[in-house]
């Protein structure tokens, strides 16, 4: 019998860019050109001012653990116990992912540590955008504050 | 302003309450409804609007051989039944119909007759949340609480404790599922769901419903029982993806809709002398305390540590025993309305002494609606 697999996202019109920019190993986001905030998850227009003006651009990939869960039940696709995060990523916005190369430990995972994105393929469509604790250098890297 | 224009002049849970496999989800909705037109002496003939959601009220219409002339489908979790309070009120006082039946039905637990949840892996939250593992609720509406315990120090003791305090009223509440006496230590001792949550800081599953029937506030002083007036009302929603909140430590929908039902009723957080938040989990108690203005921010695990919200408290919590140990069936906020309507009456199980004001405040999806209700034994 084959291994019961997670379920995988199916890609929209609107969201069909992000899983291209997955599958060829860049983490595509989107930024209003009108007001200059970037923003996720994908729709044709920015939620903050409603500006149709919009653009896809390659988010570094840099970010930042904002919250999450360890998981202690089992899940199809996965083995317990394992997080599921939500990161901030530099550009602003934020995404819930999975954590890799990092015990899956409140120990191990601490708020606000910086995170860079890796894919996984899963098929010949979809990779999906995880992330581990930060390797590469990060001069002038900012990472979330507390909010005020 | 609808302020104390319309009343509820009938409240009734279901027969029974916990595992009930010998009900359909539909006609839970319909033991519930009789036992509400029980209360208030009155026929599904008498009603002309119906709201429900979990099923369609063109079903629970004809189930029960009403011909409506007013429906609301709001279909928003399990605040639902507080926004369907806000738009019977709006709608009576319009005149677009006179006598109002919000039902509740949930075979949680038995899932007998239950359809689908809605979803795919073409939603937003299919493509952007489910390929990480979330699992439902557990692993979904606990993700933002250790943001919350970051920036402002709540201890896992003082999470813990939301579901001691709220066992000690179930304690007092033959209805309650969970009756038996809990410490700090039995919380965090209990299994590990989704960390930093342990089993007993999750609501319970159960079969269950309730109903409720409106009518404007001059005719409410005609029916059997004391009317409970509607002096305010608020409604909001967020995100359907907790991942995208605008921040992880407060609910805008909580706060947005608490300030519209405390606005119109005129009333402060002081003013309240009894108050219901729904607690899928035990951290929502803590937000709802802040978001609607009882303690400031951060300060409310504190609040409920130094025992504030327990029998004998300054604000009573979550009397029934709430979520976490009365009865869960999947959209609960039925349940937090009708203790409210049993503390303004009088007749709780552990009633608390002099209620004028009841507040029964609801959250949808996982911090994706909420829905919030002010209610009074006087029109105001």
């Amino acid at each position: 019998m084959p291994e019961p697999r997670r379920p995988l996202p199916r890609p929209t019109p609107e969201t069909r860019h992000f899983w291209d920019g997955a599958r060829a190993g860049e983490l595509r986001v989107q930024r209003c050109r009108a007001c200059g905030r970037a923003y996720f998850p994908p729709r044709p227009f920015c939620p903050h001012c409603a500006s149709g003006d919009v653009e896809v651009f390659r988010a570094s990939g840099r970010a930042t653990l904002y919250s999450y869960v360890i998981h202690h039940r089992p899940v199809p696709g996965f083995t317990p116990p394992y997080a599921i995060a939500v990161v901030q990523l530099e550009e602003g916005p934020r995404m819930m992912t999975n954590l890799v190369d990092v015990a899956q430990t409140p120990e191990a995972l601490v708020l606000d540590m910086p995170l860079e994105v890796v894919f996984q393929k899963q098929d010949d469509a979809i990779s999906l955008p995880v992330f581990r604790p930060a390797r590469i250098d990060r001069a002038g890297f900012k990472p979330a504050g507390k909010p005020t | 302003m609808i302020r104390g224009k319309v009343a509820i002049v009938g409240a009734a849970e279901t027969s029974e309450l916990g595992e009930i496999p010998d009900k359909s989800q539909l006609e839970l909705h319909a033991d519930a409804a009789r036992n509400a037109l029980a209360d208030c002496g009155l026929t599904p003939k008498d009603i002309d609007g119906v709201a429900t959601a979990g099923e369609s009220p063109v079903g629970i219409a004809h189930y029960l051989g009403i011909t409506p002339r007013w429906l609301d489908g709001t279909q928003v979790g399990g605040c639902s039944f507080m926004i369907h309070v806000r738009h019977a009120a709006a709608a009576i006082a319009a005149g677009y119909c006179e006598t109002v039946l919000i039902t509740h039905g949930q075979s949680g637990r038995s899932r007998v007759g239950v359809g689908g949840f809605p979803g795919g892996p073409a939603t937003l939250s299919g493509q952007f949340e489910a390929p990480y593992g979330t699992a439902g609720p557990p692993t979904v509406f606990t993700i933002p609480v250790l943001r919350y315990m970051k920036d402002f120090g709540l201890t896992h003791e003082q999470l813990a404790m939301v579901a001691v305090v709220q066992r000690e009223w179930a304690g007092r509440n033959p209805r309650a599922m969970y009756r038996d006496p809990l410490s700090v230590d039995d919380v965090r001792k209990s299994r590990l769901i989704a960390y930093p949550f342990h089993l007993l800081e999750c609501c319970l599953v159960t079969d269950g419903g309730g109903a409720l029937v409106l009518v404007s506030a001059e005719r409410a002083r005609d029916f059997p029982k004391r009317p409970v007036y509607v002096l305010g009302t608020g409604e909001s929603s967020e995100t359907p993806m907790v991942s995208q909140m605008e921040d992880f430590t407060t609910s805008r929908a909580f706060r947005v809709s608490g300030k519209a039902a405390f606005s119109e009723a005129g009333i402060a957080p002081g003013d309240v002398d009894h108050l219901m938040i729904y607690d899928a989990f035990a951290h929502l108690p803590i937000y709802g305390l802040e978001d609607l203005g009882f303690v400031p921010r951060g300060e409310a695990g504190r609040f409920i540590w130094d025992g504030n919200t327990r029998p004998g408290g300054k604000l009573p919590l979550n009397t029934n025993g709430g979520g976490l140990s009365y009865t869960h069936t999947g959209m609960y906020g039925m349940f937090a309305l009708q203790e409210s309507v049993r503390q303004v009456r009088g007749t709780a199980p552990a009633q608390v002494p002099g209620v004028h004001i009841s507040v029964a405040h609801g959250v949808g999806g996982m911090f994706a609606a909420a829905g919030t209700v002010v209610l009074a034994d006087a029109p105001g």
